[in-house]
């Protein structure tokens, strides 16, 4: 049995099925992110006062924007590829498509290193009774307001003491454009740009210096100590749950295109204008892929 | 259990040759056959009704008798369940919690939606427009195997330790994310599992619809019942998702202890939560009701579409206003999703915005009501045949009616503060769901039974089935308003004894609600159980008229027109043995000058031309 228009289409719709059936898929999937960045809107405007995090005070820019431009230049390759087939360059087609999945690949190895930074960042809470450590300062909103805190990545941790490498900033401390870090600007000797982590732009205009110490942080100071997982605060929630969502589409993207452009390559023997289709329909969706990622970029590092 | 009823299904098939033989697993389990799926979707979601029924039956006894043993049952749930939640077979308050939220559940997601959508839709929808199939029939298979293990996960969850979800079927956050046990968890994962399914099968039904139609076949030519679930098929497209995002969002909540939806300060038992908080419960409930009140319509839209196909059948007339019924659909599929924060009002969400959901709601009950009269008015002057499809059929106009109309107290912000979350919002819904939808599954399932099986059902049993259904179910959820206007919360386990007979301190009159409306509770518990014995003939008919129901005498015994009835009985693989096209609308009946007084849509008479694809009419723009 043969279901009509399956890769000719049909004449009154001008449409084959696999066509009408993505298009329709992509709505629903518009739906799902809509309604994320909806509860990011929600979430961000509700949320307690000081509590948001300023723009790139968690996620530095650079590597986002870096994936942002991977993503671009991977919807390029695809259109190209398609076209390639069009023209009948199954070689050309291959070449491209490889390009597609290489920068799908990249997209994701970097993630993971953004990922693999964000569990290894700590905030440790001190107690009340904690002594003074070098590179702490005061918390800058959400639970733990008011303590102090020592910010920085995970180095080494036993039963007794956790040791963090900070980073500290010395020197004049005159940048205002940096969002959290205005309102305790006068602690010039404490850390103020631990938070950056990597402290990517601003340090090389302004006076002062950065270094990175190891401060070593007793057990029994500890009030307590988290990573900036997805429990750190609903910034970070969201951000892991759309970043993560939308990997498993890149991830789930660049499969189905592997799928056709090897193992399922046969069928550009058999049946060239339904392997066509197959690559047309794969781009679709990873066009909304990328496209998703064009709104996510903005709002999670640079707004 | 399919196995049992597609065997039977084989025999009657037998005869045809283009039945392939691909095998026990291939046919019956991992088919990719629209009927075979449509079947699979049917008895899987009348199991699950069964459930459904079985749980709100025992929670009845408590309401009822509260603190009594459940006779036989109470001592099954304690040997199966544990003696924690039903100790010496008194249902425990978790354990009401638990299958209150699971009856709601199980009955929307597992029972009515895939019976309605799935089953008929897969049945019916590529026969009636004379497709050989689904447009991809894997993903269909797909999607029947994904609602599968979602079900299986649902049920399963009663078994775990704790049990199942106890924070009711809308699951508000931030109850349910701070309940301990892992019933929720289940139920998310099962969630995100049907909404993959139903996200499957619209695509797979809005793209059958629009690319397979017949040649001929134009969109206002289309059995109404293919324009409702076309309708329902978008309301599940894009008001799935949004749950889908809330539901990976609470999951989050309990997985990775995120606070989407657990604000600042919570406190629970009395401490403070260790959690980050920042999140809106708000923000669940406007993500849960996007698709709460579609999902309404996704109820209600296959249900007016299978009685107006019984409907015109029956009076051996053309249906009245077809197009104003295609329009209506439209506009109602359109307004549902503007209309969810009727659900909200008194959540504190402000005034300006409950005026508007509350003009939106309004408004929606236009088309509703264009509906249902253009349905009233078919009947008019029409030679009315009475079987057992008719009479359900008949019954659910003004059961559904009845519902509709005690929902506008509901839609008004002022007074729905006094009836929010009574036992009156549970009589409204149910009044549209049970007597309404299911009444007209149950007439769908008597009309489309010759088809699928060659066999009438028992016209006696199905008339007994109807009359004591008919009373029952009004003697269940007509005392429910009274009870609701008197105040009695839709959520208390002892049914509100404990709050009968409360006296005012300073005056020590009585300001409880009044004894005659707890009284009640025992009059419905024991109509709801005389319910549930009504259905036994149903049960027992659908079974035996597989094997000894009377034969039907040809293809098309109801006399139809449209297109699923010019197929050989039961349908093959591949539907038509002939190729179809399509000269007339749907519903061509008693024409005059004609000798029959019916025209099926593919006859071709005296001067129909052989339509020409090409100029058919573009689709309708889908809102």
């Amino acid at each position: 049995m043969e279901i009509p228009y399956n890769s000719k289409p049909r004449p009154d719709t001008g449409l084959y099925n696999a066509k009408v059936g993505i298009w329709l898929f992509l709505a629903s999937e518009v739906m799902l992110f809509g309604a994320l960045f909806s509860s990011y809107i929600m979430l961000r405007i509700g949320a307690p006062e000081g509590t948001w995090p300023a723009p790139g005070s968690l996620l530095d820019p650079i590597p986002g924007a870096f994936n942002t431009v991977v993503l671009i230049l991977s919807s390029v390759t695809v259109v190209l590829a398609w076209a390639s087939l069009k023209f009948k360059n199954f070689k050309q087609y291959r070449f491209f498509q490889t390009i597609t999945i290489v920068c799908a690949l990249i997209f994701m190895v970097v993630k993971t290193f953004e990922y693999k930074d964000k569990f290894s960042h700590y905030e440790v809470v001190l107690n009340d009774e904690a002594p003074h450590y070098e590179g702490s300062m005061p918390s800058k909103g959400g639970r733990f307001i008011g303590k102090t805190i020592v910010d920085g990545h995970m180095v080494s941790q036993t039963e007794e003491e956790v040791a963090l490498s900070v980073h500290v900033h010395h020197g004049h401390d005159g940048h205002a454009e940096h969002g959290p870090h205005e309102e305790h600007g006068d602690h010039a000797d404490h850390a103020d740009d631990a938070h950056a982590g990597h402290d990517h732009d601003d340090h090389a205009s302004h006076e002062g210096h950065e270094e990175v110490i190891e401060v070593t942080v007793k057990k029994e100071d500890i009030l307590h100590m988290e990573a900036y997982g997805p429990w750190h605060s609903t910034y970070l929630a969201i951000y892991f749950t759309m970043t993560g969502l939308h990997a498993l589409h890149v991830v789930g993207g660049a499969f189905v295109i592997f799928y056709i452009l090897v193992p399922g390559a046969g069928m550009w023997k058999t049946d060239p204008e339904r392997y066509i289709n197959r690559v047309e329909v794969s781009g679709l969706f990873w066009h909304l892929v990328d496209l998703v990622w064009i709104f996510l970029f903005p709002i999670l590092y640079l707004l | 259990m399919e196995a049992t009823k597609t065997d039977a299904h084989h025999h009657d098939t037998g005869d045809h040759h283009d039945h392939h033989d691909a095998g026990f697993w291939k046919t019956y389990i991992f088919s990719t056959d629209h009927k075979v799926i449509g079947i699979q979707y049917g008895i899987t979601s009348l199991l699950f009704m069964l459930v459904g029924f079985f749980l709100i039956a025992s929670m009845r006894w408590q309401l009822a008798y509260p603190g009594k043993a459940i006779p036989v049952v109470g001592k099954v749930l304690e040997a199966v369940l544990g003696s924690e939640v039903a100790p010496g077979g008194v249902m425990s308050a978790e354990l009401y919690n638990s299958f209150g939220a699971m009856h709601g559940t199980i009955m929307v997601f597992l029972a009515v939606v895939p019976l309605a959508f799935a089953a008929f839709g897969n049945y019916v929808v590529p026969l009636q427009i004379g497709a050989p199939d689904m447009c991809f029939p894997k993903i269909n298979m797909a999607s029947f195997q994904s609602f599968l293990v979602g079900g299986i996960v649902m049920f399963v969850s009663f078994f775990i330790p704790g049990g199942a979800a106890q924070a009711g079927w809308t699951s508000y956050s931030p109850l349910a994310t701070v309940i301990p046990t892992d019933g929720q968890t289940y139920w998310l994962i099962g969630m995100v599992l049907l909404i993959t399914s139903s996200l499957l099968g619209s695509v797979n039904f809005i793209a059958t619809i629009i690319q397979l139609r017949a040649p001929g076949l134009t969109w206002m030519r289309m059995p109404f019942f293919v324009w409702a679930q076309f309708v329902t098929a978008f309301l599940l497209l894009l008001a799935f998702p949004p749950l889908e995002a809330a539901g990976i969002m609470q999951l989050m909540d309990r997985v990775f202890e995120t606070s989407f939806f657990l604000p600042s300060g919570l406190m629970v038992s009395g401490q403070p939560m260790d959690v980050a908080g920042g999140g809106s419960p708000l923000l669940w409930q406007h993500l849960f009701w996007f698709l709460g009140h579609p999902e309404v319509y996704v109820l209600i839209l296959p249900a007016i579409g299978i009685v107006c196909e019984i409907l015109v059948n029956n009076t051996r007339k053309p249906v009245f206003g077809y197009k104003t019924l295609v329009y209506a659909a439209l506009c109602l599929g359109f307004l549902s999703f503007i209309v969810w924060a009727h659900h909200m009002y008194l959540t504190g969400m402000g005034t300006k915005i409950s005026a508007f959901f509350q003009t939106t709601t309004m408004i929606i009950s236009i088309p509703s009501v264009i509906i249902l009269t253009c349905l009233f008015i078919s009947l008019w002057g029409g030679s009315i045949r009475f079987n057992t499809p008719m009479l359900f059929a008949l019954a659910f106009l003004p059961m559904f009616g009845l519902g509709g109309l005690t929902g506008l107290p509901l839609g008004f912000s002022f007074s729905d503060i006094q009836l929010h979350d009574t036992y009156y919002v549970i009589g409204h819904f149910h009044y549209v769901v049970a007597p309404g939808t299911i009444f007209a599954l149950i007439a769908g399932i008597y009309y489309w039974y010759p088809k699928m099986t060659g066999r009438f059902m028992s016209e006696f049993w199905g008339r007994v089935h109807f009359w004591c259904s008919f009373i029952f179910i009004n003697m269940v959820f007509q005392p429910m308003f009274a009870q609701g206007m008197a105040g009695m919360h839709r959520r208390m386990y002892d049914g509100g004894v404990t709050y009968a007979g409360v006296a005012d301190p300073t005056t020590g009159e009585i300001v409880g609600i009044p004894q005659k409306f707890i009284e009640m509770n025992s009059f419905i518990s024991i109509a709801a159980w005389m319910l549930a014995v009504s259905q036994l003939p149903f049960i027992i008919n659908f079974f035996y008229s597989i094997t000894h129901g009377k034969k039907v005498e040809n293809d098309n015994p109801w006399d139809a027109t449209t297109l699923e009835w010019q197929t050989p009985t039961p349908p093959p693989h591949g539907n038509f043995d002939k190729p179809i096209e399509v000269f007339r609308g749907p519903y061509e009946y008693s024409v005059p000058g004609h000798d029959v007084d019916f025209i099926p849509q593919n006859e071709k008479l005296e001067g129909d031309e052989s339509p020409v694809t090409e100029t058919e009419d573009k689709p309708a723009p889908a809102h």
